[in-house]
């Protein structure tokens, strides 16, 4: 049975998508450590680090594609599952850095001296282990999304609604981290990190493998939300997405398929933190910041939603034009990225992909014929109240607030 | 030994103590003033008491800077022209006049010389002058030192102070710092002390528990427990009064919140919009008022007071324009899509945050407060600023006059129509679209009254916005759309529970947990405290 959902799973875009992602996990490293600099085709190790950055975000995009794309929900606090994730990765290499810290005590880190702090609070315990920390990277985000989904999705908390309580728990969670006695590091974050495994993060071949390791990582989220949105579970979600009260009276238990969606999500997401971090070499609070949130949501939505590659295309995509405009026309970023958010949700509702589709996939659905066009949200939304939409004029109409 | 200070105190008191103040007066010109200030310079120590005395009796204001510099050891004597100086840094100043005096190049300095005695003399002397004062801030000034100083020699004193004492207030005062006196004094009979307890308490103000929890360090038995109790009672009343300037903080808060929400409560509640540049339309109402403050203090200084009721229209008008230009250009594009309108208008905010930044700066502007909303006024033991009291005023009159819009408008009915059913209501001839665009109008335009209002307590930023977005959503949530009272509850709801729990978790942590307990509140009500009823719900 596995088998077969794998076959199913992996139709001929995501093995593309698996394949390049894993060639790249081999090749850039290779670029960078086997071709020495100056020669054509070395890639520095800045820019190896500077994608690695890129892929982590992607991965992160491809985790709210999940919920947003495939089911219908639109979180706005996916940035804390990434930070809770990078946090716990933080962690470790907090206690990695030993007695080499300013004030070189041996068990606490350098802003817990400075704190007086006379022991290690009791959930730092632990994280001097890799397997701990990997675990906590799973389960913190996974536990809080599960906790909090469970009581959301229970009480039917949806739509905007839900947007804004997730809003509200990443900026209460950035308040939390600020205050320097929650035990975090407060505003300064955690940062100076010196070793990963036994290695030093800084090194070449530290960098080349943590880009490897992203790279992979990101393959295996394909491959896992490929094997997802596949199933029969992914097309509960679809459904759940495009009409959330017939799936319920067709006996679907909704809020389990959104729970499990967005668990997995958070999980995913808070891996690309943990990867994130050492990539960058800090982990502050201000990644819990509700805008962070919200950039994800246009990343993923500038792609193209409801695909698998979509939120990669987008993240890297605005994350490379990110940082173009930030060393070059800072004042404009802002400007850019506004324009960004309106130009995408009134021109190009289905991402970057969809265009690409559009333009290119016309020809085939003419020659295929017998593939009946989606209906649009409105439709369905009329097909839920049990009205055809045929037979309505479709404007776009207001509809009052739930 | 006591008695006698006290029995010596009230003899140098005596004689302005038993006349009234016009005799008191009339004693003045008995003494020649300065002839007696000058003649300390040569006099012995007897002789000095008696001056001092002389001059104490005189009851006039004009000795006391000479008094106290006695008592101080800052008057000198200028040996070469016999003048009597007061020294104050390294200026010499005229005893009466207190101008300062240009010492002579052959000036001869020596301190006038004072013993213990003398200077306690000088001390009563002064402390009984300013406590039979003309002057009843004097008095009570007075009285407070006294209050302050507990000492039982001055009891005397105070009760020949208290019997001539016309003034309400200070009566009160001098009460309660004989009662201070009696109660610290371990010579007074226990009836007499514990009869003292509750005029201490009641009299003594702020510094009440501090005197009785001293006084708490000694005390006979019998005394014990009265004073216990009126600890208990004291500090009862001080919950009281803390949770009642709470409130009134909270109340302050709320109706910030309250301002900055409601206009989201209306495009929310009637569009199903979800309106993320709210915060910069409140942003660009606070711009607006320093614009317009700008204007006015270059062209119209005389206006200057009524700059804020100018910008009220002013802010208005701009936000409610631009809400409008927005709804036309962006948002009647997505109408059944609230996520993207989400979105849309978010990118709206980065822009509409940056172009202010590029125009104004980063940095923050000032508005200046009127003068009728400057200081601030005690309220039984509330401290409340007018800049306060008058938000907390103008959210409400902005509220009423909403629901008024809403309820008895043309525009309000159409609007209440499109709410409850589009469809039926664009058959009846309604205009929908123009409603929608006035919809928006109307919330964008509150949001900049909203920023008027906000200039008084924040600082205009680019940020300001951001700030309260996230509030005023939860505001929108908590209360439950559709309903403005449910606007008004939420948003005085948040902020008294935001200030109360204040002081306990601390500023940071009482937000983090208002916003858990949102969280969880979202569970059980998912549609808010006032959600609408009915088929309005499914739609």
């Amino acid at each position: 049975m596995l088998t077969q959902a794998l076959f199913r799973a992996l139709d001929k875009k995501a093995v593309w998508v698996i394949g390049i992602f894993l060639a790249v996990a081999i090749l850039v490293p290779m670029a960078n450590l086997l071709i020495p600099p100056g020669q054509f085709g070395h890639v520095p190790t800045y820019l190896v680090s500077l994608m690695g950055k890129y892929l982590a975000y992607a991965i992160l995009a491809l985790a709210l594609d999940l919920v947003w794309g495939y089911c219908g929900i639109l979180s706005l606090g996916h940035g804390a599952f990434f930070a809770l994730g990078g946090y716990a990765m933080g962690m470790y290499l907090m206690r990695q850095i030993g007695s080499r810290g300013v004030y070189g005590n041996p068990v606490l880190p350098d802003f817990m001296v400075f704190l007086n702090y006379s022991e290690l609070p009791w959930f730092w315990l632990g994280f001097d282990n890799f397997w701990f920390a990997m675990l906590m990277v799973v389960f913190v985000p996974g536990l809080l999304a599960f906790v909090f989904g469970f009581f959301a999705f229970r009480s039917r908390v949806t739509g905007v609604y839900l947007s804004i309580i997730t809003q509200a728990m990443t900026f209460a969670l950035l308040l939390a981290f600020f205050r320097n006695d929650m035990g975090f590091g407060g505003n300064n974050g955690l940062t100076d990190f010196k070793d990963i495994l036994g290695v030093p993060v800084q090194a070449q071949t530290t960098r080349a493998t943590l880009f490897a390791a992203t790279a992979i990582t990101l393959a295996l989220s394909v491959l896992v939300c490929s094997l997802i949105v596949n199933s029969k579970l992914g097309k509960v979600m679809v459904a759940v997405r495009d009409a959330e009260s017939r799936t319920r009276f067709l006996g679907y238990r909704v809020e389990y398929v959104k729970l499990f969606a967005f668990t997995v999500s958070a999980i995913m997401a808070g891996i690309a933190g943990a990867l994130y971090v050492p990539q960058v070499g800090i982990i502050n609070p201000s990644e819990f910041d509700p805008a962070n949130s919200i950039e994800v949501v246009i990343w993923t939505a500038v792609g193209g939603r409801g695909t698998l590659i979509g939120p990669i295309i987008g993240a890297i995509v605005v994350n490379l034009g990110k940082s173009w405009f930030t060393t070059t026309l800072p004042e404009l970023w802002l400007f850019a990225l506004g324009a960004l958010f309106i130009f995408t949700t009134l021109f190009l509702p289905k991402g970057i992909v969809g265009l690409w589709n559009q333009i290119f996939g016309a020809r085939k659905t003419v020659a295929a014929g017998d593939q009946p066009e989606a209906p649009t949200p409105e439709q369905s939304a009329d097909i839920e109240r049990g009205e055809d939409p045929s037979s309505f004029g479709h404007e776009a109409q207001p509809k009052p607030a739930e | 030994m006591l008695i006698l200070r006290a029995l010596r105190l009230v003899l140098l008191a005596l004689p302005f103590l038993l006349l009234p103040n016009s005799a008191i007066r009339a004693q003045e010109a008995a003494t020649d003033i300065p002839a007696a200030i000058q003649a300390m310079g040569e006099a012995s120590l007897k002789e000095l008491q008696q001056i001092v005395a002389d001059l104490a009796a005189t009851g006039s204001d004009s000795v006391v800077p000479a008094l106290t510099a006695l008592g101080a050891g800052n008057l000198y004597l200028d040996e070469t022209s016999g003048t009597v100086l007061i020294e104050r840094g390294s200026t010499y100043l005229d005893p009466i006049s207190g101008e300062p005096v240009e010492l002579g190049a052959d000036a001869d300095l020596s301190k006038i010389r004072v013993n213990n005695g003398l200077r306690r003399d000088i001390a009563a002397a002064l402390a009984g002058m300013t406590l039979m004062s003309d002057n009843p801030s004097r008095r009570l000034t007075a009285a407070q030192g006294f209050l302050a100083n507990p000492d039982p020699a001055n009891i005397p004193l105070l009760d020949e102070a208290i019997a001539a004492e016309t003034d309400a207030n200070v009566l009160k005062a001098m009460q309660a710092a004989r009662a201070v006196t009696i109660l610290g004094d371990g010579e007074q009979s226990v009836e007499d002390r514990q009869a003292a307890v509750p005029l201490v308490a009641s009299g003594a103000g702020r510094n009440a528990l501090t005197i009785l929890n001293s006084a708490l360090n000694g005390a006979p038995e019998e005394l014990v427990p009265t004073i216990h109790s009126a600890i208990a009672g004291l500090e009862q009343e001080r919950a009281i009064w803390g949770a009642l300037q709470n409130v009134w903080f909270g109340l302050s808060l709320g109706s910030v919140l309250l301002l900055a929400a409601i206009g989201l409560a209306i495009t929310f509640g009637v569009m199903g919009v979800i309106n993320m540049a709210h915060g910069e339309m409140v942003m660009l109402g606070a711009y607006t008022t320093f614009i317009v403050q700008l204007v006015i203090r270059q062209n119209f200084p005389g206006l200057l007071d009524y700059s804020l009721l100018i910008a009220l229209p002013c802010a208005f008008l701009v936000t409610g324009a631009i809400g409008v230009g927005i709804e036309r250009g962006i948002i009647r594009w997505l109408y059944g899509r609230p996520l993207e309108t989400l979105l849309a208008t978010w990118g709206l905010s980065l822009i509409l945050q940056q172009t202010v930044r590029s125009i104004f700066g980063p940095t923050n502007q000032m508005v200046i407060a009127p003068t009728w909303m400057a200081g601030s006024t005690e309220f039984f033991g509330l401290s409340i600023t007018y800049g306060r009291f008058w938000i907390v005023i103008f959210a409400l009159i902005v509220f009423f006059m909403l629901l008024l819009i809403l309820n008895r408008t043309p525009l309000g009915l159409q609007m209440r129509a499109v709410t409850q059913n589009r469809r039926m209501a664009s058959a009846m001839g309604i205009r929908t679209p123009f409603v929608d665009a006035m919809t928006f109008g109307l919330g964008s335009g509150i949001a900049g009254l909203a920023g008027v209002a906000l200039t008084q307590i924040d600082n205009i930023s680019p940020n300001l916005g951001q700030n309260y977005i996230i509030d005023s959503f939860m505001v929108v949530v908590f209360g439950g759309v559709g309903n403005l009272w449910g606007t008004l509850v939420g948003a005085l709801t948040l902020g008294v529970a935001n200030k109360f729990l204040e002081p306990y978790a601390g500023a940071v942590l009482g937000k983090i947990l208002i916003l858990v307990l949102i969280i969880l509140f979202i569970q059980r009500r998912p549609r808010g405290l006032f959600a609408l009823k009915g088929r309005a719900v499914e739609q």
